[in-house]
């Protein structure tokens, strides 16, 4: 029972073979453009890799890349396929391959779906992420004079105006860091001595905020200092002063920014995913139906094409046999390694000429 | 004696015109990057034109934009005169037009000759607009609720973050004026009527900058308050703090930015005015056709020596003159007679 059958005229065969010649260049674009969006989305990524603890996100955009340049090859191998595919005399030394270029194509697709599926799933491990590596930032914000972290100021602050956020969830997290630096305390002030005794951690806490979490488009100048003290300012009331600064959180910012980032790329790796199985399936119907009119006295008379030459179940139970029989062949004792190559060939020829049998018979 | 005569045969014309057509395509590329250059140039002028009062004047980039138009259509149409040129009959129906085709183009590198000066030099116009607007900036900081001057705080403010500047030829440019609103200020504090009675025109005077001066790559806190007071800030001395506030001028920034993109604009409308010389030169040697199409054929830039020619055009002008004059006379005479 073979499985979704079609009559192929010369004509038609033709017209298939040119449509899919354009289909696998476009395909190949294609494949540039998914390369391009894991390079972006990769860049993206590492630009903020200062604020992310971890790099588990970065394999989205490497299956990217990876499929991107994988795809560019592949279809580029079923342009030739086709330019070769209406001439009888170098069809024929693509079949080795083909088989090899439908498992390849599947595997392709199947990793674009496990992208974009990982691309909602490692939302979660994204927040985690940043969670920490923004707490760290905080934390370590005031080490400038520290090897390798004294850009941690610079990066937050830019984060912060960029992004048009502050503190990790919001801007109490500077309320329980001491993020001005001890260089730039004066030890022998009393207020100062006041603040570091008044906690157990002998740490300058501060209701204050920095520069970058002021927010331009407020009508108030900015209001960085005694935050919490509503006599500290004319006309302020902590509770109700909405728009001085900024008062969406980091994380959320970036994970927003981040989400939108795949949502925008999730169709168009969709789509891509459309044109590669077009090409996988008009392939095949190619491939069957030039075989089976090189098998035919007339090349030029009619042929079949189709998808599978048996059902699905059976295909499966037949490609089950040959893998168990290999793996077979492979635990065979050493002694009777001179018969069975034999056995196997025989096994396979037997095979071939069942398969060339089955194309034929309906052509006949 | 024609100048500058070359010979031609059929092999030869047709290298020559498959050349030209390619060089007219190329062309209209070209005017097309020129026409979105006056976009890009123009969108760019939109974004600031807080910054320069409104009043910055939008003749370059319009004239850009009309250049490229221009350039696109003059070249498309040489492109099509190029592609029909071997063959006579289809070359019958544009050869009349050539000339007049020829000169529009010589007209046109011109033009875009005067474009490329212009660009370069309305830099001056621009600085101009800048000082004047970023004044004017700094004043109305504080209206926040004037309408029409509202957004003014957070233009200048987005301004002083995105080209690192601050102030209008450097920070103290703030302590000149009142950047802080009457209705932030609490009238009955007696440091607030100390500070606004001190000064003749009672505006509250401070030796201090908003916050989008500070810069983010200073290893300490922003130090936004009380500038020219050392004593006010442990260790610091504010001849030698030099990473906390942005020490350029916003005139200086904005012009640098602008100039730097007018000049390339320049220098691109002009490297393709010389490259349009070139090919016009070209483009006339193509314009002779002999009868028989086949044969071998001179072609060259002028039928006769420059001299010659500009005698013979000032002859033509003059005899145009005088047709018109003649024209008028006859025209008055029959007036007369009936």
């Amino acid at each position: 029972m073979v499985l979704l059958k079609m009559k192929f005229t010369q004509q038609r065969r033709v017209h298939l073979a040119q449509g899919l010649w354009l289909l696998s260049w476009l395909a190949v674009m294609c494949g540039a453009f998914v390369f391009c969006l894991g390079v972006y989305l990769k860049t993206e990524l590492l630009r903020r890799e200062e604020v992310m603890d971890n790099t588990e996100i970065h394999v989205v955009p490497n299956i990217l890349m990876m499929v991107g340049l994988a795809s560019v090859g592949t279809n580029w191998v079923a342009s030739r396929v086709c330019q070769d595919s209406l001439e009888g005399s170098r069809f024929p030394r693509w079949k080795v391959l083909l088989l090899a270029w439908f498992v390849v194509a599947a595997l392709l697709c199947c990793l674009l779906i496990a992208a974009v599926v990982l691309s909602y799933a490692l939302q979660g491990h994204l927040e985690e992420s940043l969670k920490v590596g923004l707490r760290n930032g905080i934390r370590f914000y005031k080490d400038t004079d520290v090897p390798g972290r004294c850009f941690q100021k610079e990066t937050i602050d830019r984060l912060q105006m960029e992004f048009r956020c502050c503190g990790n969830n919001n801007f109490r997290d500077w309320f329980e860091v001491q993020w001005v630096s001890n260089r730039y305390l004066d030890f022998t002030s009393k207020e100062v001595k006041d603040r570091i005794r008044s906690n157990v951690d002998g740490r300058y806490l501060l209701d204050s905020v920095p520069f970058s979490c002021c927010n331009p488009a407020s009508p108030r100048p900015c209001l960085q200092n005694h935050l919490t003290d509503n006599s500290a300012h004319y006309d302020y009331e902590y509770q109700s002063e909405e728009l001085n600064l900024y008062n969406r959180g980091c994380r959320q910012a970036l994970i927003d920014y981040y989400m939108g980032l795949m949502n925008s790329i999730g169709p168009g790796v969709l789509s891509v995913i459309l044109i590669q199985m077009s090409v996988l399936l008009s392939l095949r119907y190619l491939q069957t139906a030039v075989e089976g009119a090189m098998a035919l006295e007339n090349p030029e008379d009619d042929s079949e094409g189709y998808l599978l030459e048996k059902g699905v179940k059976e295909t499966f139970e037949e490609i089950k046999a040959n893998v168990l029989s290999m793996l077979k062949f492979r635990q065979v004792d050493p002694t009777s390694t001179e018969e069975s190559p034999e056995a196997a060939n025989a096994k396979k020829v037997a095979d071939n000429t069942k398969e060339k049998a089955g194309s034929s018979t309906p052509a006949s | 004696m024609p100048f500058m005569p070359v010979k031609f045969n059929l092999p030869k014309r047709v290298k020559l015109a498959q050349g030209l057509w390619m060089l007219y395509w190329f062309s209209v590329i070209v005017g097309i990057l020129i026409f979105s250059l006056g976009i890009f140039f123009k969108i760019e002028l939109r974004k600031r034109s807080e910054m320069m009062d409104n009043n910055e004047s939008h003749l370059v980039p319009n004239l850009l934009i009309l250049m490229g138009m221009l350039a696109c259509g003059i070249n498309t149409f040489g492109g099509k005169v190029c592609h029909d040129c071997l063959d006579p009959i289809k070359f019958t129906k544009w050869k009349p037009m050539l000339k007049m085709y020829l000169l529009l183009c010589c007209g046109f590198s011109m033009l875009l000759l005067l474009t490329a000066l212009l660009c370069i030099l309305m830099q001056f116009a621009v600085y101009l607009t800048l000082a004047e607007g970023l004044k004017n900036g700094i004043k109305f900081y504080k209206d926040t609720d004037t309408p029409g001057r509202c957004f003014m705080k957070r233009a200048l403010d987005l301004t002083q973050i995105e080209f690192r500047c601050c102030g209008n030829n450097n920070f103290r440019d703030w302590f000149e004026v009142q950047w802080i609103s009457n209705r932030y200020l609490d009238m009955s504090n007696d440091e607030v009527k100390d500070r606004v009675l001190s000064n003749v025109e009672g505006k509250y005077l401070m030796d201090s900058v908003p916050f989008s001066c500070c810069n983010p790559g200073s290893s300490r806190p922003c130090i936004q308050h009380h500038l020219t007071n050392n004593s006010a800030h442990y260790d610091y001395d504010l001849r030698t703090e030099e990473l906390n506030i942005w020490m350029r001028g916003c005139r200086e920034a904005l012009f640098s930015y602008y100039s730097s993109m007018m000049n390339s604009i320049g220098a691109l409308v002009f490297l393709a005015d010389m490259a349009g010389l070139k090919y016009l030169s070209t483009a006339l040697e193509t314009m002779v056709d002999p009868e028989n199409p086949e044969c071998e054929s001179k072609g060259w830039l002028l039928e006769k020596g420059i001299k010659e020619t500009f005698t013979e055009l000032l002859a033509k002008l003059k005899m145009l003159g005088k047709k018109t004059n003649q024209v008028e006379e006859g025209r008055d005479a029959t007036v007369d007679t009936t």
